[in-house]
């Protein structure tokens, strides 16, 4: 409890959490704005702009909607389930944000209060837990629908996300072999303590994970289970009025817890770059800057301004990642169904094993010949990881596992193609004419 | 330190009241005039064929049972990548081997056309 009385720790944590619900919620609310808003401006269009300046009172007018709109119950449905459905989807994306830590601590008249909803001993375990746990919103909401589908929605989004879940597991493992603890305090710490954030010692850990969350998220490229070209948006076809707005706020959630943990695992999280004035841990009863070189702790230097400010550097990590999520989504095509499975079980997983063994035997070298844990460190672990970033990337899948549509995609035709008789369409016979005018 | 984990509690009954708070306000506030048509399970506008609730072949049993196998694989790796600067190299070489069985494993299946949806 960092030292706190538990009657501050109590209070702090009320208001911490009251703060991050409501600031996660208006964050969502404006993700969708920014959303629709960024996806104008990519196509080349205006986007909502009517209502307030900039559209920015769009998603309020929205909600309201949403809340006033009319219900459908599908008659044929199981009740129980299909309002359950949105709960269960929307309970799991708003929790999972407790553990990440988003700024420097605060010093106050009562104590030093960490700037994270729970510093529980179990940080990252807590989000793989959770987050497999957000799939069964979505399942038990398209089953319920007794829609088509929505069924096949369900089908494809349980079948993904299982999948994805343990590519996105396996690359988190690499932080916790270079933090050595699973408080996602510590990974932020051990950033600092590196002189240099994971997403580059970890570089291809750092891919895996982002390709992996966009699955997870059931965001374009990997939106098989809501498909709205082929599944009339699947999972959630039979949900209107505020059902269908849960299952969207746990989506955005999604987006943005996901967000926050690519800034926060392999972006530094809150950590201001080249300053370690910001550096802060908890240490052995203490708050810590860093270890001088004989090994012994320097006690940090807090301030309300410093918690400010990396404050801002996260909400800025978070938000560009957030943008990215948009931005990719109207830059890839989506993946047909059974590439999907396979990027994820071919290519994500052995990929993810590998990379595993790689860094762990790189770390036990370094280890071995006594480099000290900081810059040279991580930069040859930097040299390693982008030889793999490069293997991966250029060499690993050029169209050997996953196949394109057909053959004749993969492969040049051949030069002579055999002749086929096509029928001529003669201006003078009229039953050709018939035929050719009988489409409608 | 299990009050730690209070923070987290708070958090999810926030949550919880929350989504409940916002069913029921919705079921106050929304109109509801029921028409057979409007409790159709929707089929692009036609009459529905069948059931859904039908038995249906699920493609994905192998990846089901994969998924087991790999994620309390990752599980297991965890408390090892944890302690593995301090642990050294037989450990090392144990999980080295440990993830090679997986991987035969996962050969086996791939080589079996486990993985394959068709």
């Amino acid at each position: 409890m960092s030292g706190l009385s538990p009657g501050v720790f109590l209070v702090t944590s009320a208001v911490k959490v009251v703060a991050v619900f409501s600031v996660l919620m208006v964050a969502v609310a404006y993700t969708t704005l920014a959303e629709r808003r960024v996806s104008a401006w990519i196509q080349d269009r205006m986007g909502p702009n009517r209502v307030g300046p900039f559209g920015l009172l769009q998603p309020i007018a929205d909600g309201i909607k949403n809340f006033l709109k009319e219900e459908t119950l599908p008659g044929t449905s199981t009740k129980l389930f299909f309002v359950l459905g949105p709960m269960l989807a929307i309970v799991p994306a708003l929790v999972t944000f407790a553990v990440v830590p988003f700024a420097a601590p605060l010093p106050t008249p009562w104590g030093t209060v960490p700037m994270i909803v729970a510093d529980v001993p179990i940080g990252i375990l807590y989000i793989m837990a959770l987050s497999s746990l957000g799939v069964y919103g979505i399942v038990l909401g398209g089953w319920a629908s007794n829609n088509k589908y929505s069924f096949l929605g369900a089908l494809r989004a349980s079948a993904q996300m299982v999948s994805y879940e343990v590519a996105l597991g396996l690359s988190l493992v690499t932080v916790l072999m270079l933090t050595g603890n699973v408080t996602l305090t510590q990974v932020v710490f051990e950033q600092q303590h590196l002189g240099l954030w994971f997403v580059l010692p970890l570089s291809l850990g750092f891919i895996l994970f982002v390709i992996s969350a966009f699955a997870e998220t059931n965001r374009l490229p990997f939106d098989m289970p809501e498909a709205e070209s082929e599944l009339v948006t699947g999972y959630h076809t039979e949900y209107s009025s505020m059902k269908f707005s849960m299952f969207f706020i746990a989506e955005y959630a999604h987006v943005i817890t996901q967000s926050a943990l690519m800034a926060t695992l392999f972006l530094g999280g809150w950590d201001i770059p080249f300053w370690h004035g910001d550096d802060a841990f908890y240490f052995q009863g203490q708050w810590i800057q860093g270890f001088d070189a004989a090994g012994t702790p320097v006690l940090a230097t807090l301030a309300w301004w410093k918690t400010l400010l990396t404050l801002g550097a996260f909400v800025l990590k978070t938000s560009l990642f957030v943008l990215v999520y948009i931005w990719v989504r109207w830059t890839l095509p989506r993946f047909r169904y059974d590439q999907v499975m396979q990027l994820g079980w071919k290519i994500m997983l052995p990929t993810a094993l590998a990379y595993l063994m790689l860094i762990a035997g790189t770390i036990l070298v370094l280890d071995e010949i006594s480099v000290p844990f900081g810059l040279t460190y991580g930069l040859i672990l930097t040299v390693v990881s982008m030889i793999g970033t490069v293997v991966f990337t250029f060499w690993l899948d050029r169209d050997r596992v996953i196949s394109g549509a057909s053959p004749s995609a993969r492969w040049p035709l051949p030069q002579s193609m055999p002749s086929v008789d096509v029928p001529q369409l003669s201006e003078t016979d009229p039953s050709q004419a018939a035929v050719g005018a009988g489409g409608n | 330190m299990s009050g730690a984990y209070a923070p987290l509690l708070m958090l999810f009954g926030l949550s919880v009241v929350n989504a409940i708070g916002m069913m029921v306000a919705s079921h106050v506030l929304n109109p509801r005039r029921p028409t057979p048509e409007k409790e159709m399970p929707y089929e692009s506008g036609m009459t529905p064929i069948g059931d859904t609730r039908v038995r249906f072949s699920v493609k994905f049993y192998m990846v089901a049972i994969s998924f087991i196998v790999f994620d309390l694989e990752t599980i297991y790796l965890v408390p090892w990548a944890v302690e593995m600067r301090r642990l050294g190299w037989g450990p090392f070489l144990a999980m080295v081997l440990f993830v090679a069985v997986l991987a035969v494993g996962l050969w086996y299946e791939w080589k079996k056309g486990g993985l394959e949806w068709d």
